[in-house]
């Protein structure tokens, strides 16, 4: 079947630092962040519950502070660094978050891990010894619908605990 | 486990087989899967709750660059739906309507972008009809039509009406008895991933990916709709976001990507937006309740009568389970030696309701938790105290021939009692304590359609030292797999990580009936010793032939078997036996009682809880703030307690969001908050310390002693906080979710002089038919057989 396509696309060519490593992308101008880093770049790791900034799945870091990439157009962030929970871990060896959310049980599904792991790499950063209640301040906009968040919170103390 | 008794990796709180994967990204969701050449799916979904279709016109759409396929209901006319007698789904409606969001048209196009815009490019022309939005209306002649055309009177589903024993010489013993009125509104499951599913169709065979709960049952309404042998048909289950029983029906969207699949020969990929997903729904029944009890003096239940009402929604789903799970488990926590149920299911145009996590449960336990604490009020006696002398048995049966094995309801009440302090509180105004107990199945004892072959099965195949274990149970994230890997281990003499997992895919792995009622660890644990056990036999009987001893000599534990390695095992029994396979399945023993309806409530095993919420209630504001919840859960063997506390806690989070917040509520047949920022669920800041308490009474059939754990503890939050706000300010909210504005109401009732309580002022008038009469089974019925397990 013979079809064109045609659709008044305004595109731009726009460098990323994703994880360290920069891409040069043609990227839709209207295209989120989100969808660049999974359908562009596939980066799955980063997830979406909404895509309307409402559920905290998507985060990612925009030069270590936490952004929701349903949010964000890739154009606001050229030339800062991203980092998606593909970047956390050193090689082969995981970042101690993810040690202990996996030693922990923290992550059941599984699918707000990515965007929390990154929130709390976020918060760990600024505040290394973070009480119970900071971290429940720094997370408190990622939802997670499996843990229950107690595990979440053991993990993330469990890792403070190993990084200082 | 080793000749003295010792578990090797049972009960250890190891790590899950897939955390690697899920800390790092690496696993891969349905939606995260892109094929090349893969097409977009959006669906084009009613406006109107209730509605005619005239006509549908899609060549507008058709002429749009870019889209390949579009499809209507003459495409896919043959109806499904979950249960065998509630049919009455089409994954495109083109007849009739019947909720804001029932699916029309879909369209496969290049992209997302293109295939939405062509599904505005439909018309659609509809004869929009009277709505019937409440129970109330549904039990009302309909201004128009009748949303269904099966059930009656009116909009009426299912009427059910049962009694066991004599009701009414236990209320002329009763000393006491009391009436009350309650309403447990209808939530959603609100799963963090949107549900997704991408089908291809190569030679003639369709393989679909989906984020499901049961492939099986997927593998089955994909035969009956699209007209293909199950054989033709391969369903697997993608990594799993999250479903608490929301991704346990058979989906339109699922059975659409695999028509465009057909029709364009390119993979087809639909993702069902937030909003979607919200009406896809298939929740928490909004559930009415009547309770009526006799109680003696000293606070002995003599005689109950229970009636619901639940509004289920456009269309059957799980519904006729659902009815009467609202009726079956009443008695499984308290001896009840006279019971009648009444139950009503009600169709009305709002997405269909079905299972939520303790399906049909939560909402009598509600009722019942707190009509019991109005009873001891009554009487002068502790509401614990009644309670317990009330508690069913270890080893009963009950009014309504449930067979209850172990039994630690007394033991969870203790450690929560002891570990809050619940006796000694502080009873400063506007600080409340609250308790409540529940019990689940560890799965149904029947399966949805009627057959005789086994709920689970698993095959187990070693090769030159790899264990390989093939099961079709989805670990939908409680950690299915990792108690599979966990048995297999155990038997063997290895670690879970050695332990290679095949599971949901309906072409390579044996029967699972899936993630729903609680039933993997049961019945898949139990297929999985079955067959590990064989497995482990014929590893002895090479090692025992080469060591030349006696095969009860042969130990093993540690990775080893005897004096070799298990590799050096393996390559022995390879040699000896040929390829190493074995298979294990697991029946539930049949257990349903000699009546029509018998088959819903029947489990193995019952889990039981006991809860204790402490919160504080502000009299001026109606704000609640829970500071600390105990909850003690009798697991019965906990296979590993980190995987068991994991989801003690979430169904605690869960029951909470239910007490306090979370809604499914409709306006002009408009979902009220189809978002996740208005749809309040608990975030980080609302979640309390939970104290845990994991209680062991090993039952006799559970796989190690096992019983659930993903649903009951959710049960007893729900009444322990509304027990908790009765005892901080001296009101009763009959209701859920329990909002400021409720007990502002109350508080405002009560200083007026009206009955300090907010709550359902009736219950309505139902046609129920005359109630079949059951004779209780005999009372020490099955106590010789189990206790001699
Ligand atoms: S996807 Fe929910 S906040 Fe971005
Ligand atoms: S682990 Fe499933 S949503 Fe958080």
């Amino acid at each position: 079947m013979k079809q064109e396509v045609l659709r008044d696309v305004e595109r731009v060519v726009l460098k990323l630092d994703v994880n360290g490593e920069r891409t040069e992308l043609l990227l839709p101008v209207h295209k989120t962040l989100l969808e660049v880093l999974r359908e562009d770049m596939q980066l799955t790791g980063t997830k979406h519950g909404c895509e309307l900034g409402e559920c905290g799945t998507c985060t990612v870091l925009v030069d270590g502070r936490p952004e929701l990439s349903c949010l964000v157009l890739p154009i606001q962030v050229e030339g800062h660094a991203i980092t998606t929970v593909e970047g956390m871990a050193d090689g082969a060896v995981l970042h101690p978050l993810q040690q202990a959310f996996a030693e922990l049980g923290a992550a059941q599904c599984g699918y707000c891990t990515p965007g929390i792991l990154l929130s709390a790499k976020s918060l760990l950063e600024t505040t290394p010894r973070p009480s119970r209640d900071e971290i429940r301040e720094a997370l408190a906009g990622n939802l997670c619908r499996c843990t229950g968040y107690s595990k979440i919170l053991d993990a993330v103390e469990l890792a403070a605990g190993r990084m200082t | 486990m080793t000749s003295d008794g010792k578990f090797g990796v049972i009960g250890k709180p190891l790590q899950k087989v897939d955390a690697v994967a899920k800390v790092t990204g690496r696993a891969i969701y349905a939606d995260d899967m892109l094929l090349p050449r893969t097409l977009h799916c959006r669906i084009l979904r009613s406006p109107h709750p209730h509605a005619r279709i005239l006509s549908i016109d899609t060549s507008a759409a058709r002429r749009i660059p870019g889209v390949q396929a579009v499809i209507t209901g003459a495409d896919l006319p043959i109806k499904f739906g979950i249960l065998p007698v509630t049919q009455d789904e089409r994954a495109l409606e083109h007849e009739k309507v019947r909720y804001v969001g029932d699916p029309i048209a879909a369209v496969a196009a290049i992209d997302e972008e293109i295939a939405a815009a062509a599904c505005d490019a439909i018309s659609v022309e509809y004869e929009v009809l009277e709505p019937v939005m409440s129970i109330d209306e549904a039990l009302a002649a309909p201004k128009d039509e009748r949303i269904q055309d099966y059930g009656g009177p009116h909009n009426i589903h299912k009427l059910v009406a049962l009694e066991f024993g004599d009701v009414e010489a236990g209320f002329a013993q009763a000393d006491h008895v009391r009436e009350d009125v309650f309403f447990f509104q209808g939530n959603t499951h609100l799963p963090m991933e949107q549900h997704s599913a991408i089908a291809t169709y190569v030679d003639g065979r369709i393989t679909l990916w989906s984020s499901t709960q049961v492939v099986h049952y997927v593998h089955r309404a994909l035969s009956k709709v699209l007209e293909l042998p199950m054989s033709r048909i391969r369903v697997i289950g993608a990594a799993h976001g999250g479903g608490f029983g929301g991704k346990t029906d058979p989906f339109a969207h699922e059975i659409i990507v695999c028509k465009l699949a057909m029709l364009t020969g390119r993979p087809v990929k639909c993702t069902l937006t937030r909003e979607e997903v919200f009406y896809a729904h298939r929740g928490r029944h909004p559930v009415l309740m009547w309770v009526r009890t006799g109680v003696t003096r000293d606070g002995l239940i003599t005689a109950m009568h229970f009636r619901t009402a639940l509004d289920g929604g456009a269309y059957g789903s799980y519904g006729v389970a659902s009815t009467f799970y609202t009726g079956a488990l009443q008695t499984v926590t308290y001896d009840i030696p006279a019971y009648r149920f009444e139950g009503c299911r009600v169709f009305t145009n709002k997405p269909p309701c079905g299972p939520k996590r303790g399906h049909g449960t939560p909402q009598p336990r509600f009722a019942l938790e707190l009509h019991l604490e109005k009873i001891a009020h009554d009487l002068g006696i502790d509401p614990v105290d009644l309670k317990r002398r009330n508690f069913v048995m270890p080893h009963t049966r009950t009014v309504n021939w449930m067979r209850v094995t172990s039994c630690g309801l007394e033991e969870c009440t203790e450690r929560v009692m002891t570990a809050s302090g619940y006796a000694h509180r502080d009873k400063r105004p506007g600080h409340g304590m609250g308790f409540a107990i529940s019990s689940y199945l560890s799965g149904a004892g029947t399966a949805i359609y009627w057959n005789d072959m086994p709920h689970s099965e698993v095959q187990i195949k070693v090769d030159r030292g790899g264990v390989t274990a093939y099961c079709g149970a989805m670990d939908i994230g409680q950690g299915s797999d990792s108690v599979l890997a966990t048995i297999v281990a155990e038997e063997l003499g290895l670690q879970p990580a050695d332990v290679r997992l095949v599971t949901a895919d309906t072409d390579t792995t044996p029967i699972d009936l899936g993630s729903y009622s609680s039933r993997v660890t049961f019945m898949a644990g139990n297929a999985a010793i079955e067959a590990a056990r064989k497995m482990r036999g014929m590893l002895i009987e090479a090692v025992a032939a080469k060591m030349k001893c006696d095969a009860a000599a042969v130990e093993v534990a540690g990775g080893r078997i005897g004096d070799f390695s298990f590799q050096e095992a393996s390559v022995l029994a390879e040699g000896r036996f040929g390829t190493l396979i074995s298979a294990g399945s697991y029946t539930p023993p049949k257990l349903a009682g000699p009546y029509k309806g018998s088959g819903v409530g029947p489990s193995p095993a019952y889990s039981y809880s006991a809860c204790v919420v402490d919160l504080e209630a502000d009299a001026r504001t109606g704000l609640v703030k829970v500071n600390r919840i105990w909850i003690a859960h009798d697991v019965g063997r906990a296979i590993n307690p980190l995987l068991v506390e994991g989801q003690v806690e979430g169904s605690v989070y869960m029951g909470l969001g239910e007490a306090l917040m979370e809604e499914q509520a409709f306006r002009k047949g408009l979902h009220k908050w189809p978002s996740m920022l208005e749809y309040k669920s608990p975030t980080f800041l609302d979640m309390p310390e939970v104290e845990t308490f994991i209680v062991e009474t090993v039952d006799p059939e559970g796989p190690y002693g096992a019983k659930e754990a993903g649903q009951g503890p959710l049960l007893p939050v729900p009444p322990a906080v509304c027990s908790a706000v009765y005892d901080a300010l001296g009101v009763w909210i009959d209701e859920v979710p329990v909002t400021p504005e409720k007990i502002v109401e109350a508080l405002r009732r009560r200083a007026k002089g009206e009955p300090a309580r907010f709550g359902p002022a009736r219950f309505p008038s139902i046609p129920y038919p005359t109630a079949i009469k059951v004779e209780p089974p005999p009372r020490e019925m099955d106590r010789a057989a189990t206790s001699s397990i």
